[in-house]
């Protein structure tokens, strides 16, 4: 037995290389069906992984507390220190809360002269933000009462403003009408949940913010409040509290609907990933198609050769070859065939995924469940449609396997 | 001459299809072949000569009557059983060539070794004899594209001999080729039979060709009608 293998696997290969041309064109369909399952399913799991990152990025538990309904917020009222305050104080399962105020507005340095984010807010925002101080140092609660005119800038301010790798500490820069001193460099976060930049932020005491630009003190300044919960702590608990809270300090009746939404960064991660798990199953499916498109195409060019190949059976059981020694050598082409177009499907889709998780900026994930899963069916289909004629030829009498036409 | 019987037919018939539609195309051939002859088998077509002709090569089996070769009962022989009878003791010599395509002529002759365990070295030896039996010896990386008719023909003749078989079966085996090249291939046979006492049993419906044969067989209408030793 073993011998009738090793001869069926010599015959199998003389096989392979005697129709090159009809091999590789066999092969292709499977390797490309392959390679596109495996690529789609591989690229759409980083994707998914990616928008979590991205969304974790944004902090620990992140919660915001924003005016209005949805993005705009328009018209709404904003949120005032007792608000920020009240949530500290009232709410439970809060780990930290920071007031936010941001603005837009041009920030010059010597010759160069940009429009950034320019945020004012609490120490504890680097801390709910899970900023982490790449040079200098954060503000502190002393600057905070002082207005002192500090500030902390991001990674792509410093690139356009000062240059790359340059040390921005000490230096002085222009916002508005105030002059503001460069004391912190936040380590870069690079692309945020949306998309954006994370690190084209100036920060500074929301004191300063307040009393130097946008001229306003007391009231209702900030058009954010950030929070994050306590680990662990549910944070679907904190958003309905939050909101409570904030009704009854609005006097918001039964009847009204809310002039204000928390945002729940947990929540909107939880559901962009199963949106892009949708997306990914769509794309699995749809290469799927593919991958049984090159199945059909096995069928086809295994059909096509069928009458050279019934003839040649012919030959070889008049020869004396048994039916299933002619049976075995087909399989081992087939197994062999169907093998090689995995292993190259996958090692091609290996290579594809690497340079589109690069192109995409996706990380790169090894899923052995789809690879394993599309080596499996290529290796089916090339088995069952590759072996199927051979076995009605291999049944013929020798004398109507030679006269097939 | 090994007087030895090789071939003992005894009312061989050959029933193909059923009902209104069966078709008996032998009606009980009775025949005996001794080793060492080079007989002819002839007959307008439908006469039952190539049904005679794959029941003597183990192709195909009788619907009754008793078939030895070289003593065994043929008819009692399964499909795996007949293969390795024609493995073992065979040559098929067909009226198409019927090679491998893209395939050398070496690699075409050493198709029948595959199948009989022979190391690599063995079969390029034996293939290479018997290609420079039938003087092909320049030709071997060639495939049948690249050879006409009649080298095509002594390839498939080499692929026969090569296993050096008892008996050789040559179905029309100048069907396909022109009139000097039939000569050639004629001689071939008849000094594989001389020289090297190898039976040969071929069908044809060349006169000429069957007057190469020490005799001659007639078959009309699923019997014999006329059985001549020429020489």
């Amino acid at each position: 037995m073993i011998a009738m293998t090793f001869n069926a696997l010599l015959l199998a290969i003389r096989e392979i290389r005697r129709n090159l041309m009809r091999s590789f064109l066999t092969v292709i369909g499977i390797v490309i069906g392959v390679a596109a399952v495996i690529t789609m399913v591989t690229l759409g799991r980083g994707a998914t992984e990616m928008v979590k990152q991205q969304i974790s990025k944004m902090g620990n538990n992140l919660l915001v507390l924003r005016p209005g309904q949805g993005w705009g917020g328009g018209g709404a009222p904003m949120f005032s220190m007792e608000d920020v305050d009240a949530i500290r104080d009232q709410v439970p399962g809060i780990a930290s809360v920071a007031p936010f105020v941001s603005n837009n507005a041009t920030v010059v340095y010597q010759q160069e002269s940009r429009t950034y984010d320019v945020q004012g807010t609490t120490q504890n925002y680097f801390d709910i933000g899970n900023w982490k101080i790449a040079l200098g140092r954060f503000f502190t609660e002393a600057e905070i009462a002082d207005s002192a005119p500090v500030c902390v800038i991001g990674e792509t301010i410093r690139k356009e403003l000062f240059g790359e790798g340059v040390d921005p500490i000490g230096s002085k820069i222009r916002v508005k009408n105030m002059t503001l001193e460069v004391i912190g460099l936040t380590a870069v976060k690079g692309q945020g949940g949306f998309g954006d930049d994370m690190d084209d932020s100036l920060t500074t005491p929301y004191t300063t913010i307040i009393r130097r630009l946008s001229g306003r003190q007391g009231g209702k300044n900030f058009n954010q409040v950030m929070i994050s919960g306590e680990e662990g702590y549910l944070t679907a608990y904190i958003v309905a509290d939050v909101a409570a809270l904030m009704r009854e300090r609005r006097k918001i009746t039964a009847n009204e609907t809310d002039n204000f939404n928390v945002f729940d960064s947990k929540q909107l991660a939880e559901t962009i990933s199963a949106s892009t798990k949708v997306m990914t199953s769509l794309l699995g499916a749809v290469a799927g198609v593919s991958l049984l498109v090159g199945g059909i195409g096995i069928m086809n060019i295994m059909l096509v050769s069928v009458t050279e190949r019934t003839r040649e059976i012919g030959i070889r059981l008049a020869i004396g070859a048994r039916a299933r020694e002619v049976l075995l050598q087909f399989l081992v082409e087939a197994v062999t065939l169907s093998c090689v177009g995995g292993v190259a499907g996958i090692a091609l889709a290996y290579g594809l995924c690497v340079m589109l998780a690069e192109v995409v900026g996706a990380p790169f994930l090894f899923d052995p469940k789809i690879n394993i899963i599309s080596f499996v069916f290529s290796a089916a289909i090339g088995i069952l449609f590759g072996f199927m004629p051979a076995r009605r030829a291999a049944r013929l009498d020798p004398i109507d396997a030679l006269r097939h036409e | 001459m090994n007087s030895e019987k090789l071939i003992e037919l005894q009312g061989i018939t050959k029933l193909y299809g059923t009902g209104d539609a069966a078709f008996l195309a032998l009606r009980g051939v009775d025949l005996v072949i001794r080793g060492g002859e080079f007989v002819a088998i002839m007959g307008p077509s439908g006469s039952g000569k190539s049904t005679l002709m794959n029941l003597l090569g183990c192709l195909d089996t009788p619907t009754a009557g008793s078939y030895r070769f070289k003593g065994i009962e043929v008819e009692r022989l399964n499909k795996d059983q007949r293969s390795l009878l024609r493995r073992h003791a065979l040559g098929f010599i067909f009226q198409g060539f019927n090679l491998l395509a893209r395939t050398s002529a070496l690699e075409n002759v050493e198709l029948p070794l595959l199948y009989r365990g022979y190391t690599r070295k063995q079969r390029h030896e034996m293939a290479r004899e018997a290609l420079a039996q039938v003087s092909l010896s320049d030709k071997e990386r060639n495939t049948p594209a690249e050879l006409s008719g009649g080298q095509q023909q002594r390839v498939a003749i080499a692929r026969a001999i090569v296993t050096r078989p008892d008996t050789l079966f040559a179905d029309e085996p100048t069907g396909n080729l022109d009139s000097k090249t039939t000569v050639e291939i004629m001689d071939l046979l008849r000094k594989l039979n001389s020289e090297r006492h190898i039976s040969i049993i071929m069908v044809t419906h060349e006169d000429e060709v069957a007057g190469c044969a020490r005799r001659i067989i007639n078959v009309r209408d699923g019997l014999i009608s006329d059985d001549v030793v020429t020489r």
